[in-house]
């Protein structure tokens, strides 16, 4: 063997032996993944610019024809904008020489313009104009314009697939990405109905930004085993109850989707017994909100889930939670970044009452929610204690020994059922 | 003295006041800056811009501001920092016998364990104030913030 394929042999087993998942189950996870800038270019390739359909937008955000909206796929910018015929998205990158076209985060606009050289798109994206194409007369002189092989329909914006369900929209950069419904799955479908189904208004939005991978995030969202041990405000003040009923379902194709949700018994039992009992230090005596309307639930579903918890792999997450309704949007920035806005909204026909408790709820999520702040502390702890040992793994052991129990929630197998289909999605 | 400048240096001391009561960490008197029925919210430059009502905290009255206090200390989880506000650009936008509507701009920066001060958050105060009993409280609180990405998290008040 050369030297040359010697050593290219001997990379090739290293960047394996970064990657390498020690178990088939997904219950140990090594730590490479999390802030390993090549395992971080391989998910743009493999996961955002694979067959997989990522959230956008909410239709609602955009409602009238050419507005438009500025996002990303993965670290992509794009723009996503209602046309004449339905719902476009373009990379927000000018065919010339690469400038970003669009520089507002939302606006209206029947084309857009380049900066740079002034090049014009249509909202489809199309090419439409370029100034001095033809040249121009200066003097006796003709100044020679754009090449003569200069074909504008050859230079649009780079666009993506989109499609829509239910007020949620999807693109994909991959044709072979399955048609939306098929790929957000049997398992997953009744549950993204029953969050969307009747019209929404958009509330706006918050955005966080955490020092922190972004499938630590995901991790997060698939797992009930840390909510009533991370986030101590319901036990804190009496609220959440041990022996809430619970579903934790995944996706059974690939499982990177999942679902978790948990609703309050008929009868209360007493929550500060059961914790004592187990001597787990959540339980503090004596403290009481003074003004509780903020954990009011005012019925609106058949059942009235007190937390419905969705991601829809890999950029979205849909979170009822009491009455606020919320899609998440998840984007990686870098290995070690990543950034999370909370689209809230409410449904057209909200009742004054309602629409007032869903933005008093706002209290409970997003940057500073009374339920839901730790969990950026808790995936930074993870980032800042794993960054040296990429070979070192998780143990994620909770529930191990019942893989197809959906009914509890102290389980960790929507993050193995993560894992398993994300080891397939990067072909590790 | 003119009664408007005299009215702005009573409104400057109050903002100072209110900004030296969090910044020196003594959170429980910061629900006594405001009336019992007084708002507090915090939201975004670009929902405000936009008309857009999300909040990310939103306090309608005083107890509920008590409530965020006594989670903070005894529930939520959040690296230890010490914010330092610096206050500036005091405007009266209208000004009555007992009421007055006033804007401000704010800088927090931010110091957490690991001993960084960073900008943590800009953005302005839109404030109402009252007299009563001779004392100047805050009857609605509007902290529009411009540092759109909130880093991390956001649990002491601004």
């Amino acid at each position: 063997m050369s030297e040359a394929a010697e050593l290219a042999e001997l990379t090739q087993h290293a960047a394996q032996r970064r990657v390498a998942f020690p178990q088939p189950d997904g219950s140990c996870v090594p730590y490479s993944v999390f802030s390993s800038q090549e395992v971080y270019e391989r998910e743009q390739e493999r996961i955002y610019r694979g067959p997989h359909w990522n959230f956008v937008a909410l239709a609602c955000e955009i409602p009238n024809v050419n507005d438009f909206k500025s996002t990303f796929v993965g670290d992509t910018p794009v723009v996503v904008t209602r046309t004449a015929n339905g719902v476009a998205c373009w990379v927000n990158r000018c065919a010339h020489r690469g400038a970003v076209v669009c520089r507002e985060k939302y606006g209206n606009a029947s084309s857009h313009t380049c900066v740079y050289h002034q090049w014009n798109y249509s909202c489809e994206g199309d090419l439409q104009g370029v100034p001095f194409r033809r040249g121009q007369k200066q003097g006796g002189t003709m100044l020679i314009g754009m090449a003569k092989a200069f074909n504008p329909a050859e230079h649009g914006l780079q666009k993506l697939r989109v499609e829509a369900y239910k007020g949620l929209v999807f693109a994909t950069f991959s044709d072979e990405t399955p048609p939306l419904i098929d790929y957000i799955g049997p398992q997953m479908l009744p549950w993204v109905d029953r969050v969307f189904h009747k019209p929404i208004v958009f509330l706006g939005c918050t955005r966080q930004y955490s020092k922190s991978n972004w499938k630590l995030y995901l991790e997060n969202v698939k797992d009930p085993y840390h909510a009533s041990l991370l986030h101590l405000f319901h036990t804190t003040f009496n609220i959440f109850r041990v022996g809430m009923s619970a579903r934790s379902i995944p996706d059974e194709t690939h499982g990177l989707h999942s679902l978790i949700t948990v609703t309050k018994p008929i009868a209360d039992t007493n929550t500060a017994t059961a914790y004592t009992d187990q001597k787990i230090r959540s339980m503090q005596e004596g403290f009481a909100l003074e003004d509780p309307a903020v954990l009011g639930q005012i019925s609106e579903f058949d059942e009235d889930c007190t937390n419905h918890i969705q991601p829809i792999f890999p950029q979205l997450v849909i979170q009822q939670i009491h009455n606020t309704l919320v899609a998440r949007q998840l984007l990686p920035k870098g290995p070690n970044n990543f950034e999370l806005i909370f689209h809230f909204f409410g449904y057209e026909d909200d009742t004054q009452e309602l629409r007032d408790l869903r933005l008093l709820q706002t209290n409970l999520v997003g940057p500073a929610g009374y339920i839901s702040m730790e969990d950026t502390e808790a995936t930074e702890l993870v980032q800042r204690g794993t960054v040296r040992d990429g070979d070192k793994t998780s143990y994620i052991g909770m529930g191990l020994d019942a893989p197809e129990q959906t009914n509890s929630n102290i389980t960790e197998n929507l993050i193995r059922r993560f894992w398993t289909g994300y080891q397939k999605a990067m072909g590790y | 003295m003119d009664k408007h400048l005299q009215c702005w240096l009573e409104l400057n001391a109050l903002q100072h006041r209110y900004a030296h009561a969090i910044d020196s960490g003594t959170l429980e008197a910061w629900p006594d800056f405001f009336t019992e029925d007084a708002s507090y919210t915090i939201v975004s430059k670009e929902n405000a811009d936009r008309g857009l009502p999300a909040p990310i905290i939103y306090c309608r009255n005083q107890k509920m501001m008590r409530d965020r206090i006594v989670a903070l200390r005894h529930a939520n989880i959040f690296e230890a920092h010490t914010y330092r506000h610096a206050l500036g650009g005091l405007v009266i936008d209208e000004m009555n016998e007992d009421e007055v509507k006033a804007t401000s701009s704010y800088v927090v920066v931010s110091t957490g364990a690991a001993g960084d001060s960073v900008v943590y958050q800009a953005g302005c105060y839109r404030d109402t104030v009252v007299k009563r009993d001779g004392v100047w409280l805050f009857s609605e609180k509007r902290v529009v913030y411009d540092t759109s990405r909130v880093q991390t998290l956001l649990a002491t008040p601004i």
